[in-house]
């Protein structure tokens, strides 16, 4: 959003003229750290340094194809594309990290954590789209974690592929180039009457063809290019890109190959369980140890005190056993004195109550400020009151936290389904008191990540109990575990107030949000609409208060952070205001988006409006938005821009008297500039359907005395294959540099099916989940 | 001593192995991985083996409940020379796999689900698989590749 918005955000008020902080007491700095580290990598991924794109303004495909040498050459690119593994070998092409060419084929890496995002089929397919490769001759393997070598290595933000995108072009021009070199010396003609194509320069005036692989010893004898040297690929000449291409891993996972960091075996590996207070925080007082070590294939039950902070160590038991089973029976067996002093003491419904007061009020800090909005209500035609809030919830992955790790001679090797293996080494490195060096990790496949596994709590777990056992273990986390110590995504309160002219057009706008802060002096990741949330930058008068509770419990990123309620939010809100001004909802969103124009000076990766009203048109048209519905069954649009993706979608949705409801169909329009893997982006799109619908229908984690009140998936539903809807999804193939689709698709899910719902019913859900207004499928 | 009969091959366990949930012992004592663990109790399908051709949720059930009976795991499901099932290979061909956790068990259900209805609808393929937990949400997918998967079938029957 418009980045004077950003710089006029307003002081703090004091307590003493502000609206809330009264009778909630401040904690010490010292309490605020322990969450420095994990809020740390939630900052790194949600703004990161190298996005490419911002300086290029007025956007245009000739000027992108310009500037990417110069982009390209960039310090940290050129540094990591001259940056060659440790394994290298003179009888192979390899003139990067990335790749690697011998008689016996191509093999190309796959950088970052594969967590069911599609990037470790999608980034190696860029490499081979600019190096001419036949995907069929391509086996991709796994990168060893190098940051020298391959650059940031982690998967969250939906990064992987803009963060990549002219590295790893760049990785298989450079390749490319080295090959026709050599070929023009032994075919001796100019380079420039030979192209590539399917793994083979082909000389078209002879019709000589050689095999990459037989190229690949003397194209090593030349110089690697220099990145700002290569001429990449025009996208009308991709053969690769934008095709349906199954992943690389299926094979394997058909076959139940060993893969994720479950799977994971070493020799003489023990199986190991962590318990800890239910109340994140609480220490160990004492607990049955004598009875516990007597169970059956037990082998050594400790307890561990922890290192303070929050999504690294915290006090717990260990039981070390000969069996997973072994372990998670002793464990149900312990009986624990927990020392509370220091547990989350957090109430779902105190803060409820909380926030029913203060939203009364004006908020702690005004965090947008466009314009007069009270002067706006003052004028105003018509002005409208909504409250609306939401649950927290959990990340709930497939595959329970695990870790298998291996203390040996002062240095730890861990093999681990985590998204930021990176930071996973300094955490380590951290709890254990020994060099990063000493620290190694593999990555493995991961049974889903949404957010979870960027924070590592368990790798640490896992490095500490081999280090105090003293030989491998694999930490298995129950799926109760992972319910109770998730970083959950924070629930939230708005009051808005919205205004129309007398023409019907929106004039003002308040977002009074109260969310949750740890007590460190800002909200909590995922929780802070101060960056600009729409329609903040786009209306004439709009304001965003902002207040924050106090929470002890961390909170953490899960899927599209603050999007994913924001969007609920205010396209909601955005609807209502458009019934009551009796006016079509599309005709009132495209007018609030306005004419063509980027919102942020210089930055690519921000809203364009443009894209916005063309996404909006396509779905709307591809749905057949304004047909006459039957009774009881209407359509909801809703549009939200997110990582850079811009999405609108309409839902068609029945409602019974029951209020049962029925998604019959999910319309999807996207830009999200080239679309590398067409089966991969579709599937995204899909998969963020159904979570979000999953999540809105009846997801919901409460807490009290700082305990969770759901154990498992019977107190929190996931969506199941009866329920799912048809998606008809159309993405919009523009020429604007790509982004992941990991999350832009799931934002605009909500509010679609709740307008969907009033459209049927003329009943307004401002709530989630929905089953709390007694909604069910 | 129980002998449990797995994939065709005979395994003998142990008396305390004989009460542990059949995950488990797939898992930890016969380096089984690819039957998965997602909630432990019933909800989620991730563990779904074939006990005798019917689908079974494995941490639910002692491994002493299978003895004299046929496990089929995923690892058993392609021939001995590595030929895939029409399951298996249109769950390739479909792409269906997000992070691929819950596959095992989606895999195993549709097996079972097709050997006992050659031609389901869309209705009796819901019903079969409501008991499959996907959290990245491959659903449509899922039930596509159940229907290429019961075509083929159909052709080479
Ligand atoms: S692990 Fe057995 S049903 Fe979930
Ligand atoms: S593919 Fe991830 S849980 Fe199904």
């Amino acid at each position: 959003m418009s980045s004077s918005i950003l710089a006029r955000g307003i002081p703090s008020r004091s307590p003493a003229e502000g609206s809330l902080a009264r009778g909630i007491p401040s904690r010490s700095p010292a309490e605020g750290s322990r969450y420095a580290a994990m809020e740390a990598v939630f900052d790194a991924i949600a703004h990161p340094a190298q996005v490419p794109g911002p300086g290029l303004a007025k956007f245009s495909r000739r000027r992108f194809m310009q500037a990417t040498g110069i982009a390209g050459g960039g310090l940290m690119l050129g540094f990591v594309l001259k940056a060659k593994p440790a394994h290298a070998t003179p009888t192979a092409l390899q003139p990067n990290a990335f790749l690697r060419i011998d008689a016996d084929g191509i093999l190309l890496y796959a950088k970052n954590p594969e967590i069911g995002q599609g990037v470790k089929t999608s980034l190696p397919m860029i490499i081979a789209e600019e190096l001419d490769a036949a995907w069929d001759d391509v086996v991709v393997r796994q990168a060893p974690i190098d940051g020298a070598a391959f650059g940031p290595q982690f998967a969250g933000g939906s990064m992987s592929v803009p963060m990549n995108w002219d590295t790893l072009r760049q990785a298989g021009a450079a390749a490319r180039t080295m090959l026709v070199a050599a070929a023009a010396r032994r075919l001796r003609v100019p380079p420039a009457e030979l192209s590539t194509r399917d793994s083979l320069v082909v000389h078209a005036a002879s019709g000589k063809r050689i095999a990459y692989k037989d190229l690949a010893n003397a194209a090593a004898e030349f110089p690697v290019p220099d990145a700002s040297a290569l001429k990449l690929k025009d996208r009308r000449y991709y053969r690769l890109l934008g095709t349906r291409v199954t992943g690389v891993d299926n094979d394997a996972l058909v076959r139940g190959q060993p893969l994720f960091g479950i799977d994971q075996a070493v020799p003489g590996m023990k199986y190991a369980v962590y318990q800890k207070c239910p109340a994140v925080g609480g220490g160990v007082s004492s607990f049955n140890r004598d009875a516990i070590a007597k169970m059956p294939g037990v082998r050594d039950v400790f307890a561990l005190e922890g290192n303070g902070k929050f999504a690294e160590l915290l006090p717990g038991i260990a039981i070390v056993a000969g069996s997973t089973w072994a372990a998670i029976r002793a464990k149900r067996e312990l009986k624990v004195e927990w020392s509370l002093d220091q547990a989350a003491k957090d109430s779902w419904s105190d803060s409820a109550r909380k926030a029913e007061t203060l939203r009364h009020v004006p908020g702690e800090k005004r965090v947008a400020d466009d314009g007069d909005v009270d002067a706006a209500f003052a004028d105003a035609d018509t002005t409208l009151d909504a409250y609306y809030a939401y649950r927290f919830v959990s990340h709930a992955q497939l595959e329970p936290q695990n870790c298998t790790a291996w203390w040996r001679d002062g240095a730890v090797e861990l093999w681990a389904p985590t998204q930021t293996p990176d930071s996973g080494i300094k955490a380590v490195a951290g709890v254990l008191g020994i060099d990063p060096s000493k620290v190694t990790v593999h990555q493995t496949r991961i049974g889903g990540g949404f957010g979870r596994r960027l924070y590592n709590d368990f790798m640490t777990e896992a490095a500490a109990i081999s280090k105090r056992y003293g030989g491998p273990i694999k930490l298995q986390w129950t799926r109760e575990d992972d319910m109770s110590h998730d970083l959950f995504r924070a629930g939230g309160f708005h009051q808005l107030r919205g205004s129309l002219d007398a023409e019907g057009r929106v004039s003002g706008w308040r977002d009074r949000f109260i969310t949750f802060t740890h007590g460190n002096g800002r909200p909590v990741s995922g929780g802070d609409m101060s960056r600009g949330v729409f329609p903040a930058g786009l209306l004439p008068n709009c304001r965003i208060e902002q207040t924050a509770l106090e929470w002890k419990t961390p909170c953490g990123a899960w899927r599209a952070p603050g999007s994913n309620v924001f969007g609920f939010v205010v396209q909601g809100f955005l609807h209502e205001l458009a019934v009551a001004a009796g006016r079509d909802h599309l005709e009132v969103l495209l007018e609030v988006l306005g004419g063509p124009r980027w919102m942020e000076e210089g930055n690519i990766r921000a809203l364009h409006t443009g894209r916005a009203a063309d996404v909006v048109k396509l779905a709307a048209k591809k749905a057949g938005w304004g047909r006459k519905m039957p009774e009881g069954r209407g359509l909801g649009l809703a549009f939200y821009f997110s990582h850079a993706g811009h999405f609108a979608e309409v839902a068609d949705v029945s409602v019974d008297a029951n209020r049962k409801i029925t998604v019959h169909n999910v319309t999807v329009a996207a830009d999200v500039g080239p679309i590398i893997n067409l089966s991969g982006a579709e599937n995204q799109v899909e998969g963020s359907v159904v979570d979000g619908l999953s999540a809105m229908l009846g997801q919901s984690v409460t807490f009290e005395e700082g305990v969770v009140q759901q154990s498992n998936f019977e107190s929190y539903p996931m969506l199941r294959m009866p329920h799912t809807p048809n998606v008809d999804i159309h993405f919009i193939d523009s020429d604007y540099p790509p982004t992941g689709l990991g999350e832009p698709a799931l934002p605009p899910l909500a509010p679609a099916v709740c307008n969907a719902i009033y459209a049927a019913t003329g009943e307004r859900i401002r709530t989630l989940p929905i089953s709390l207004e007694g909604y069910s499928v | 001593m129980l002998r449990l009969n797995v994939n065709g091959k005979v395994r003998e366990l142990s008396d305390d192995e004989a009460s542990t949930p059949l995950l488990w012992v797939l898992r930890d004592a016969l380096g089984l991985t690819g039957t998965k663990f997602g909630c432990g109790v019933s909800i989620c399908g991730a563990c779904t083996v074939l006990l005798d051709g019917e689908p079974i949720r494995s941490c639910s059930m002692p491994a002493s409940a299978a003895s004299g009976r046929d496990v089929t795991t995923i690892e058993g499901l392609a021939s001995e020379d590595g030929e895939l099932t029409p399951v298996q290979q249109a769950w390739i061909d479909l792409d269906v796999a997000q992070c691929g956790y819950c596959q095992t068990g989606q895999i195993m259900g549709a097996t079972a689900l097709l050997q006992s209805n050659p031609k389901p609808s869309d209705d009796e393929i819901d019903a079969a698989m409501a008991g499959n937990i996907c959290r990245c949400g491959t659903y449509l997918r899922i039930r596509k590749a159940i229907k290429q998967a019961a075509g083929n079938m159909g052709e080479s029957a």
